[in-house]
């Protein structure tokens, strides 16, 4: 029991919470604006392996951190603009295409990844992302650490959340995006585009995609290596079912889960005699674990998955 | 411009569209290989050169189309029924693990050789089935997504394999390696060439391969399961016992990925490690969506993924292309092969 209080109390275990769940939280919004517009993205994982792969080769090359964040992004809507061309227009099978995307993408990386590094027994590595402490609410006892000295791209991470919420649920752009999710017949009755909408919106949340990915490379750790992202973007699909598409839920989802990661691996290295692979196996399970429980309350976007023909019904 | 639904597709379309698919792939990896400073002719010539040059080249393709073959066909009998089994990577990796935790068993080394096999891949394909009942129970019970839990699954049987092992099933002799004590002597498959790693697991997938395009085109099962996945509320109403069949069709594609697990240990293995497969679980997804879905047509879509692995193997290391252009072709033909089979269907007007 003291294991787990001294955990607990520990500044670092908090501090670890939001650097574990930024990525998680960009990758979520990233699902939950293409599931909100109609379309499931299963290219997520090999959208995330790229933008890790790429936001890496750029810094490494020579260019600045925000630099390798933004060329992320833009592979990212690359990919997405390739999903929504398959399956918006020509409605393909939105698992099938996802998949191969995946397949695709996390291949590419590789590929790019040799190229540039053929050969080498450690990954070379970039300077990271540093802590940037918010002056003033940093020297805060435990809550300054914990939530004001964290790197650049998380506090992006949580603004997003923020412009996301408002954006989807205050605005006419977001109530299109929604609309075209739920029923987009009605949407081209008002006179909008849903096939143009989707395509933008897929794109949107894959740059996301692709942003969450870097963050591995540029601010999780300092260098890239294959299968590096773990299964983060099928969690990511997983979260976005227990936040109910609502992107203030996708934030807590996010950190519940990382609060979760962050104990285990400490608790790994605590508890003796239970093989760590057990504690690896937590998040994988916790979040079919997620999916069991909100099945049930699932409200599904009405037209995921449907894809829009003009004049078909 | 728009797009007009096909009355029925053309046989010749049906034909052309995997081969058109393929070389679109092909073309677009060409450009990367150029892009990367070789002769993307000359890369594809020493592919085939590998894959087909010699005998070693021949028996390795075949050898390295095995797997493919079976989990493809896992892949193609679940995509048929709607039933999304991305889990073949996870169900490869437990009826790998299977066989060699069943060696263990008293009387298993000392039994006949036919015997110690036919019950080594049967408890493979079993540990496979059960595997994927766990997100097919949870689909029929509670209603979730098969695609995120299989997904998920894999991560976990992995993970498990790697726990086993380290542990219980580690091989004290392997020099502090972490891998599996070795599969039954008496149940390792027979070579069908000496001095190569071509082995009898060819022929059984060869075999189901047979079986299985028989129970899709000509049971009633196999007629279920098609319609379940081409309109499961129609077929619901026809009186397709839809529960029923998805799991069965659950069972038959989660043994089919414990086979090829239990069949790539028995057959060029004889032990486990993480690194067993090369990805052929989800390489399966994609031979299976290049041939269709049809079983026959997994035979020749796992034979053209072999050759690009093989080939791109010593391709490589001849011109420093890096291999994963083998992996990247094959995605590529997954997205182009989808677009093909849409233009057997619908035909665009302006």
């Amino acid at each position: 029991m003291s294991v787990i209080l001294d955990i607990l109390a520990s500044v670092g275990m908090w501090e670890a919470v939001l650097r574990i769940a930024t990525p998680l939280i960009l990758g979520t919004l990233g699902v939950l604006l293409c599931e909100r517009v109609g379309v499931l993205n299963l290219g997520i994982e090999g959208i995330m392996t790229f933008g890790a792969m790429i936001g890496w080769l750029t810094v490494y090359s020579g260019a600045d951190l925000w630099t390798g964040l933004a060329a992320a992004a833009l592979a990212g809507a690359a990919f997405g603009m390739l999903h929504a061309a398959l399956t918006v227009p020509l409605g393909l099978s939105q698992h099938v295409t996802g998949l191969g995307i995946t397949l695709f993408a996390s291949s590419f990386s590789y590929y790019i990844f040799r190229l540039a590094v053929p050969t080498a027994s450690s990954p070379p590595t970039v300077e990271p992302f540093r802590p940037l402490p918010v002056p003033g609410l940093s020297e805060i006892p435990f809550l300054g650490p914990v939530l004001f000295n964290q790197t650049a791209p998380t506090y992006l991470a949580l603004a997003l959340v923020a412009l996301l919420a408002w954006g989807l649920y205050r605005t006419p752009l977001g109530l299109a995006v929604r609309m075209t999710g739920e029923n987009p017949h009605a949407v081209e009755a008002q006179g909008i585009d849903p096939i143009r909408l989707r395509i933008g919106t897929i794109m949107a949340g894959s740059a996301l995609m692709g942003v969450a990915g870097a963050f591995l490379t540029l601010a999780a750790f300092n260098s890239f290596f294959p299968t590096m992202v773990q299964g983060r973007g099928w969690i990511c699909i997983a979260l976005v079912v227990f936040a109910l598409w609502r992107p203030g839920r996708a934030l807590l989802g996010a950190l519940l889960f990382a609060f979760f990661d962050a104990f285990q691996l400490r608790l790994q290295t605590a508890v003796e005699g239970v093989p760590y692979q057990l504690f690896l196996m937590l998040p994988y399970l916790l979040s079919i674990l997620a999916l069991i429980v909100m099945a049930r309350r699932a409200r599904v976007p009405q037209a995921l998955m449907q894809p829009y023909r003009r004049g078909e019904r | 411009m728009r797009f007009e639904r096909r009355e029925s597709a053309s046989p010749a379309l049906t034909v052309l569209a995997p081969l058109g698919a393929i070389g679109a792939a092909l073309v677009v990896a060409g450009l990367l290989i150029a892009v990367a400073g070789a002769n993307a002719f000359e890369a594809y010539g020493l592919i085939l050169e590998g894959a087909f040059g010699s005998r070693l080249g021949v028996t390795e393709t075949l050898t390295r189309a095995t797997p493919l073959i079976l989990t493809g066909l896992a892949a193609a009998v679940a995509f048929r029924a709607r039933l999304w089994n991305i889990g073949g990577e996870g169900q490869f990796y437990l009826g790998a693990l299977a066989v060699t935790a069943f060696g263990l068993v008293p009387g298993i080394a000392g039994a006949p050789a036919p015997v110690a096999i036919l019950a080594c891949l049967v408890v493979g394909a079993l540990a496979g089935t059960l595997l994927l009942l766990v997100p097919v129970t949870l689909k029929l019970r509670f209603g979730v997504d098969e695609v995120v839990t299989t997904l998920l699954l894999n991560f976990v049987a992995i993970l498990f394999v790697s726990m086993m092992i380290e542990g219980p099933l580690r091989d004290p002799l392997a020099f502090g390696w972490p891998q599996s004590m070795p599969a039954p002597d008496a149940a390792l498959l027979p070579k069908l060439l000496e001095r190569t790693r071509l082995h009898a697991g060819l022929l059984i997938a060869l075999a189901l391969a047979v079986a299985v395009w028989w129970v899709q085109a000509r049971t009633v099962f196999g007629m279920r399961a098609r319609a379940a996945g081409l309109n499961a509320r129609a077929a619901g109403f026809a009186g397709v016992p839809l529960a029923r069949t998805l799991a069965l069709v659950g069972c038959l594609s989660g043994g089919l990925a414990g086979l090829a697990g239990a069949i790539e240990v028995l057959g060029v293995k004889g032990y486990v490690t993480t690194d067993l497969s090369p990805n052929y679980g989800y390489s399966g997804i994609v031979i299976a969506m290049l041939a269709n879905l049809n079983a026959l047509g997994v035979i020749a879509a796992a034979l053209f993924s072999a050759v690009m692995f093989v080939g791109a193997d010593s391709m490589s290391r001849a011109l420093g292309i890096p291999s994963y252009i083998a992996d990247v072709t094959v995605a590529l033909s997954l997205l182009t092969m989808l677009v093909a089979i849409f233009l057997t269907q619908y035909r665009v007007r302006r």
